[in-house]
């Protein structure tokens, strides 16, 4: 890593570490169709991936990602909401075959082609109902600077681990913001290891180990054969048509996520004694909420701080901290605050108060006045 | 007799009668007459369809995706492999074919290694006979009764237009496992169009009417389309940079700043003046000065024209929001940087707004400088300029470290540093 003895500071982007940290993480393919918000990652992987590969559309990318990953190689794209949509069959296709991947989400202000370089927070609802029958897709945000590094190793990791496709979710504002940067604050990234079938024993490319992931063989191996299966299956990969193990396999994929869900969850939790306010937040606007805490707690309001960065699955421990607060403010750049209903529905919670903002950055003080109304 | 077998020999699940038996049985004949070929190296790659379910009777290697992204996939396969040894072999309906067409020539084009076998019935047979990109016009389907009423594709003059090496229609009867053995031998891409018939939707109603009639009639020829054979994909040696950030030198701390509080500087010009590298020189300058730096650019769509503008906050501590309500500093250097910024500075209550002489000095509670960056060194070193007033008429850090910033940029060389900083500093 970069010894360095004092001031180490680069100017770097996000996408740049976001790059980086995935190759050292063993991320091997990108596949990219350009899209602004996203387009310096692909510009970024074009000089540091091994193999690139511009795509004529972002079916075709998440279809030549998935026919990497079933030989072994872990693929990597980055889109907006536009190419996203065009996805998302393909990611079903690649979450039921048990395709490991990683799809970087910039999001950037909808609906539809909306403004491109306007950054936004709005792709979280899509996101938590991406696979058809509600199963969870992890995914993993960006809430500072250092997280393009943490969560790019993360997310890589948890596809592997997972044999799952992965969705780094970040904001326009996240990657194309160059910044100052002490290239010394980074940790040491290890190239991920793939748990792999071995033996002479038949392979069956469903057939769960005890946390419920398969081992993996890639497609063409000598030794075993390979049946991948986008359509539900047995433990052998072959259609079925509903029957019972079909219904299993199926219904493991969400069980999955939730048993391993401790190795994958990433979150801050910065409390500050006797505090009865919580202010949540993720992405693009947990830094706006790490300014506003400070200055609360300078001007002697007692508050605490949540940063969440696995977002989906839910984890039980987010409900259990924001229990504990009577007041909770969640702060994210969307209009009705996508983050705050999936934690606690439409409906809501007594206490809980949302700040949101469509078109521009929340600013801290929109996080402060909120706080200091309910404090009064 | 061959003892390697790639199909097994339990009855298939289609239909009586139905074309895609012969297929799958010819593609067995065909694969065992690949000398050394054995069933691990072969990957079948099934699309949606009733052609689709053959995977389970494959004692290959298979993979079964989505309606008509079976090529796209088989692509990826391909690429991941790179092993000519190796064999991906895409069985596609006529449907998926249509709804996937761009992937049939994306990967005839780029020549990945695969033979495609289009199972060509003429309808979607697994949704109820509907018809297809590919329904010859008169055939009639479930959705046209009284006959397709227009023209259908012909897949492998497409093929062949985009570069195949190898694209034959065969009419599917009989013994064509030679046709399969030439495609699967040939490197980088073929097609093999099987024109087959679906007897539950397609023979009912269209009764009396032979393959080699219907084919004739659709103006479609039973021939191969033929390329000579050119170098197929093959994943690119190439050395990539070992690290992004080893190429991005540190900055040494070089310089002392005054600045308490973080600082917001909003500059516009236009389009070609160097507004961008001049921001990233002073951001570096400030770096050396010690101070953490946050820098945005904005442009329109078409980036060779109108403005451009690059915001930086400057900050003694580190920086967490990197929002710019409203900036503290507007330096404007042309009439399009005025017009960007107009709104701006007309609600500024306090600051500074540093205007080039040759613009009409806007209306705002901001203090407002006007001086001359355009005419000193030309428009293109103008924003360079106005920072070097800047720091001038606001000394946040000392000019020498702008000027070391300059010098280890790829403008030194080309400017004249001292007039510019002679006439800035006066
Ligand atoms: C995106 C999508 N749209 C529609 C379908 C429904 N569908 C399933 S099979 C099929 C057509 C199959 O026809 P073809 O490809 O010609 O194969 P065949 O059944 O004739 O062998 C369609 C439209 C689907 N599975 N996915
Ligand atoms: S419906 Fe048609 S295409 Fe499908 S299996 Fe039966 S005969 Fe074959």
């Amino acid at each position: 890593m970069h010894q360095g003895k004092g001031h180490q500071r680069v100017l770097v982007d996000g996408s740049e570490l976001i790059v980086e940290s995935s190759v050292r993480a063993g991320a091997d393919v990108f596949i990219g169709y350009p899209i602004t918000p996203a387009n310096r990652i692909f510009q970024y992987s074009g000089s540091r991936f091994q193999t690139v590969l511009a795509a004529p559309d972002e079916i075709t990318a998440l279809q030549w990602m998935a026919g990497f990953s079933a030989t072994g190689k872990l693929p990597v794209t980055a889109t907006s909401f536009p190419g996203l949509a065009l996805m998302v069959e393909s990611i079903n296709m690649a979450y039921m075959m048990e395709l490991p991947m990683v799809i970087i989400l910039v999001q950037r202000l909808g609906p539809s082609t909306g403004s491109a370089t306007c950054g936004a927070q709005g792709d979280l609802s899509l996101l938590s109902g991406l696979i058809s029958g509600g199963y969870p897709m992890p995914t993993f945000c960006i809430s500072r600077i250092e997280d393009c590094w943490d969560m790019s190793a993360a997310a890589v990791t948890a596809a592997v681990e997972l044999r799952s496709p992965v969705i780094l979710l970040t904001s326009k504002e996240m990657v194309m913001t160059t910044r100052s940067f002490e290239v010394t604050a980074l940790e040491e990234v290890g190239s991920v290891r793939w748990n792999l079938h071995a033996g002479n024993d038949a392979y069956r490319p469903y057939q769960p180990e005890e946390n419920l992931v398969p081992r993996f063989l890639p497609l063409g191996n000598d030794l075993h054969q390979v049946r991948f299966t986008s359509s539900s299956h047995d433990r052998h990969g072959l259609l079925r048509h509903g029957d019972s193990e079909a219904l299993a396999n199926t219904l493991r994929l969400k069980e999955k996520m939730e048993r391993n869900l401790s190795t994958f969850i990433h979150y801050e939790l910065d409390e500050e004694a006797a505090a009865d306010v919580l202010v949540v937040s993720y992405g693009v606007t947990a830094p706006a909420a790490r300014e506003a805490v400070a200055h609360l707690r300078q001007t002697g309001t007692r508050t605490s701080l949540f940063v969440a960065k696995t977002l989906c699955p839910i984890p039980q421990a987010y409900l259990d901290t924001m229990e504990r607060y009577r007041r909770v403010v969640i702060a994210e750049e969307n209009q009705d605050g996508q983050f705050r209903q999936l934690l606690f529905g439409r409906r809501g919670r007594a206490g809980v108060s949302g700040v949101n903002a469509v078109g521009r950055m929340i600013d801290p003080h929109d996080i402060i006045k909120e706080v200091e109304q309910h404090v009064r | 007799m061959c003892d390697r077998h790639f199909l097994s020999s339990e009855p298939l699940h289609f239909c009586g009668g139905c074309g895609h038996h012969l297929i799958a049985r010819n593609t067995e004949k065909a694969l065992q007459r690949v000398t050394d070929l054995r069933p691990l190296d072969v990957i079948l790659v099934t699309d949606i369809g009733c052609h689709g379910i053959i995977d389970r009777s494959f004692l290959t290697h298979t993979i079964h995706g989505l309606h008509g992204r079976s090529i796209a996939l088989a692509a990826g396969i391909s690429a991941g492999l790179d092993a000519p040894g190796k064999k991906v072999i895409v069985f596609i309906g006529d449907g998926g074919a249509t709804i996937g067409l761009q992937h049939l020539i994306e990967a005839a084009h780029r020549n990945f290694n695969m033979t495609v076998v289009i199972h060509n019935n003429m309808l979607y047979g697994m949704t109820g006979g509907q018809s297809s990109g590919l329904t010859p016009c008169g055939y009639k389907t479930k959705a046209f009764p009284e006959g397709q009423p227009y023209v259908g594709y012909d897949l492998c003059r497409k093929a062949n237009n985009v570069g195949a090496a190898y694209a034959r229609r065969v009419i599917g009867t009989g013994d064509f496992s030679g046709y399969l053995e030439e495609a699967i031998t040939t490197p980088g891409f073929s097609l093999v169009e099987v024109v087959e018939v679906c007897p539950s939707y397609g023979a009912k109603r269209n009764p009396d009417r032979t393959l080699t009639e219907i084919v004739k009639q659709a103006g479609l020829k039973v021939q191969l389309y033929s390329h000579p054979p050119r170098e197929s994909y093959s994943r690119p040696k190439r050395t990539p940079v070992a690290s992004l950030l080893d190429h991005n030198t540190a900055i040494p701390l070089t310089h002392a700043s005054t600045l308490a509080n973080p600082r917001s500087l909003s500059i516009n010009g236009s389009a070609g003046e160097g507004v961008q590298s001049a921001a990233g020189i002073f951001a570096r300058a400030a770096i050396a000065a010690g101070l953490h730096v946050t820098k945005k650019e904005s442009y329109p769509v078409t980036v060779g024209v109108g403005f451009s503008t690059s915001e930086l906050i400057l900050s003694p501590d580190p920086i967490l929001y990197t929002g710019i309500p409203a900036p503290d500093v507007v330096i404007i250097t042309s009439q399009d940087g005025l017009e960007r910024s107009g709104v701006t500075i007309g609600r500024m209550k306090r600051g500074l707004v540093l205007i080039d002489e040759s613009l009409d000095a806007p209306e705002t509670a901001a203090r407002v400088v006007q001086r001359n960056f355009r005419g000193q060194a030309g428009p293109r070193s103008a924003t360079l300029v106005a920072l070097f007033h800047y720091l001038g008429v606001d000394p946040i850090f000392p000019t020498n470290s702008l000027t070391n910033a300059v010098q280890q940029s790829k403008l030194s060389g080309k400017l004249n540093l001292e007039r510019m900083m002679a006439t800035s500093c006066a």
